[in-house]
């Protein structure tokens, strides 16, 4: 008599328990076409994204407004998230993920089919935008990019003035020194590692490989790597020359309490004179110069300290690419919107990006890059998917800050450990991870 | 009810019974000596499910918020499922080898000792200031608020308050220059003193909690007793050994069951304050970025229902040794 309920209570949670366990429906393949007339196209959408500052202040209600003077029939509704990853990963296991949305980087790239409506065939849309590959799945493109950025560090040009350096570096050799003459001659903190916050050790480093070989198969090549950190690869340069920095004590003195809200400021004003990032920070950083009363003409930007055949190169890569969801019953409007936002809306020259659409020229940030003829290369993807998978069968976390974080830890002895010995440890769970992924 | 009954009615001089109640307690007995039954709302079948109707909402939030997610989570953790994709592969006990073979994924439960150690001082900064403040003390409860005013701040602005405290040349080091000592000190700097700050950040958190715990087994004994140990000449502290501590065993258990599964999964300060970097991740973390960063949730599933199986045969083991006494005081 007493088991009853207890039984009762356990059935209902097995049965629940399967049934949650069903997962959302199929996707159904349709195609997101433009409309061919504005006018016709009609229905609400949803637009995820991570901009909540934006969505906040109204830049992307004003967005929603201009829209709607060519497709009055479409009402935009946003959907700012502040942990854009995280939730709309969770909320892919549904069907219910907006009609609009940026692809979050842990969606696996052989999945996208079962997540995106296809946009168009690659080789058409390769003619018109950029960063194609990025979400090119057997011919078909998925995403169209919200803005390229170039990789770069970004410097207080007066503190280098200051330090009597004139000259970009071109190793980083060359780099280490003029950090030396910075810290000598200025005070300045040479190099800040954002190490709490993180995300500064984790792309805008891994986004360097290629600008070191100036190869843009330089990313794929990882797929089929033995030993990615082998002496004289990319990856062996960033790390060292950051190993480096650190151990010369030419970064900031607590990196464990770093914040990047101060850094930004603290660059403007010269207490800090330089930190790798790329395009998209420049910008931010002139704001934020002039709210500190400073000279926004300060902030400079100058490639990776390495050339190849006394050439610079720098990365273009792309920012969040912008999907429609394969479940989304109003298609044509979710695709008007991508298109209006990538075409018209002056969203990516607003944020110093480079725009998705090849006819668009540069952004004036970049302009010291063409003045100095530095070539920009745009990695391959045709591998993404493969190293992705050793990537994080390895758990070493190439778009992570937790790796480099630990080498910092080495560099400054709070860790045990040599960088040779780390590299080597890498190198082998790579390949261990790359045996077991089996390509 | 039976019980009750038949109590009431052999001593009628305790209150005066309800009249529905006496026939009903007649109706009992009448059933007892055998009379034919009479069909009564205590025979009805809709009594017999009262109960459950009233447990209804409960039990159904309970299964769907508690134990449906723990299924899922168990089931999770035989599969290669990554966290987002539609397909899932059924991998057996794969998880849980890889788990057991992979030594490094436990040696993160060395950092829960700086937590246990922690929890110690916790329990018995919380003792102390819970029998003081049980006798009457001017701004008594002003000091009750102080003291448990820290639990009632959501851990993550804790996080964000006390990484400005251990900043180089924060609050801390400020303070500190003031009596002299050198402020120039990296406090979440290496393994040892970052495990050593994130533990006092957590004892600062949770005295509190085990104050108020304290403090409310406390102050339920009986004021007379306070009263006749007085009159025999007891000092506070014979007071505190024979009276307060005694009565006190079960919530001090409760306590330390819950200062052990509390070390082994602590989160939400490491996490905030340093993100598990600098030797400070705890098991949690490690889960978390397993199925988070490296879309591991299989795996990560799995690590979760071997914490949850620790902490079970933790709490078994501390029950076993220290079994829940009744306590009689009188």
């Amino acid at each position: 008599m007493r088991r009853k309920p207890l039984s009762a209570v356990l059935l209902a949670t097995a049965l629940l328990t399967v049934a949650g366990c069903g997962g959302g429906g199929a996707s159904s393949g349709e195609a997101a076409t433009a409309p061919s007339d504005p006018g016709k196209v009609s229905g609400t959408i949803t637009v995820l994204t991570n901009r909540t500052d934006l969505v906040q202040d109204g830049t992307m209600g004003k967005y929603a407004a201009e829209f709607k003077k060519t497709y009055p029939k479409v009402t935009v509704k946003f959907q700012g998230i502040t942990d854009y990853e995280g939730e709309v990963k969770i909320r892919m296991n549904t069907e219910n993920y907006g009609d609009v949305l940026l692809i979050p980087s842990v969606i696996a790239k052989g999945d996208y089919p079962k997540f995106f409506a296809p946009l168009g065939d690659t080789k058409d849309m390769a003619e018109k935008y950029r960063f194609t590959g990025k979400t090119d799945v057997k011919g078909k493109t998925y995403g169209i990019a919200n803005f390229g950025t170039v990789n770069g560090l970004v410097y207080n040009k007066k503190v280098w003035e200051q330090a009597g350096i004139t000259d970009w570096p071109t190793t980083p050799d060359e780099f280490l020194a003029d950090l030396g003459a910075v810290k000598e001659k200025t005070g300045a903190t040479p190099y800040y590692t954002n190490f709490k916050d993180g995300w500064p050790l984790s792309s805008p480093w891994t986004n360097s490989v290629g600008s070191v070989s100036c190869d843009t198969k330089a990313s794929d090549a990882l797929a089929a790597a033995d030993k990615p950190w082998a002496d004289g690869s990319d990856l062996n340069v960033v790390d060292t020359l950051l190993h480096d920095i650190v151990h010369d004590k030419l970064s900031e003195k607590d990196p464990t309490t770093t914040n990047w809200e101060t850094s930004k400021t603290d660059l403007a004003k010269g207490k800090i004179s330089s930190m790798l990032l790329g395009s998209w920070a420049v910008n931010q950083m002139r704001d934020a110069a002039t709210k500190a009363g400073g000279n926004p003409d300060d902030i400079g930007f100058m490639p990776f300290p390495a050339q190849k055949d006394g050439k610079y190169c720098a990365t273009l890569l792309s920012d969040y690419q912008l999907a429609v969801n394969t479940h989304s019953e109003h298609k044509e409007a979710a695709r008007a919107w991508i298109d209006w936002f990538t075409e018209k809306s002056g969203f990516a020259a607003k944020e110093g990006g480079v725009s998705a659409l090849k006819a668009l020229d540069l952004p004036d940030v970049l302009k010291p890059y063409q003045d100095n003829d530095v070539s920009l290369i745009e990695r391959s993807e045709a591998k993404t998917e493969q190293v992705n998978a050793i990537d994080n069968a390895s758990e070493i976390g190439l778009a992570k800050q937790d790796y480099r974080q630990k080498l910092i830890d080495i560099a400054r002895g709070a860790q045990e450990g040599s960088l040779q010995d780390y590299l080597d440890e890498l190198d082998r769970r790579w390949a261990e991870a790359a045996a077991t992924v089996g390509n | 009810m039976t019980d009750t009954t038949s109590e009431m009615t052999d001593t009628p001089s305790k209150s005066p019974p309800a009249p529905a109640r006496s026939a009903s307690a007649a109706a009992a007995r009448g059933g007892r000596r055998g009379t034919p039954p009479t069909r009564s709302w205590r025979d009805h079948p809709l009594r017999r499910i009262t109960p459950w109707l009233f447990l209804l909402a409960p039990l159904a939030l309970l299964i769907t918020f508690t134990y449906v997610p723990v299924g899922n989570m168990i089931y999770y953790s035989f599969t290669d499922w990554d966290g987002v994709s539609p397909d899932r592969n059924f991998t057996g006990v794969d998880n849980y080898t890889q788990l057991f073979t992979r030594p490094e994924l436990f040696r993160v439960f060395f950092v829960s000792f700086y937590y246990l150690a922690a929890s110690a001082v916790q329990i018995v900064i919380a003792l102390y200031f819970a029998t003081v403040l049980s006798f009457d003390l001017r701004f008594r409860n002003l000091f009750k608020g102080i003291l448990f005013f820290p639990y009632l701040i959501n851990g993550v602005a804790i996080g964000f308050v006390f990484l400005y405290f251990f900043q180089d040349g924060g609050t801390l080091d400020s303070i500190l220059s003031w009596f002299g000592a050198d402020g120039d000190r990296a406090w979440l700097g290496d393994p040892e003193s970052a495990n050593t700050s994130l533990a006092g950040v957590s004892v600062w958190r949770f005295t509190g909690l085990n104050f108020v715990l304290f403090l409310g087994a406390i102050q339920s004994i009986p004021g007379e007793l306070y009263e006749a140990a007085q009159l025999d000449g007891a000092s506070r502290w014979q007071q505190f050994r024979h009276i307060i501590a005694p009565s006190i065993r079960p919530v001090l258990s409760l306590s330390v069951i819950l200062a052990i599964s509390g070390s082994l999964a602590v989160f939400e300060i490491p996490y905030i304050m340093t993100g598990g970097a600098t030797g400070t991740q705890t098991f949690v973390i490690q889960t978390v970025k397993l199925a988070f960063q490296f879309n591991k949730t299989g795996l990560a599933s799995a690590c979760a229902v071997v914490l949850l199986l620790i902490i079970l045969a933790v709490t078994w083991l501390q029950r076993r040794i220290v079994p829940d006494e009744k306590v009689d005081l009188v």
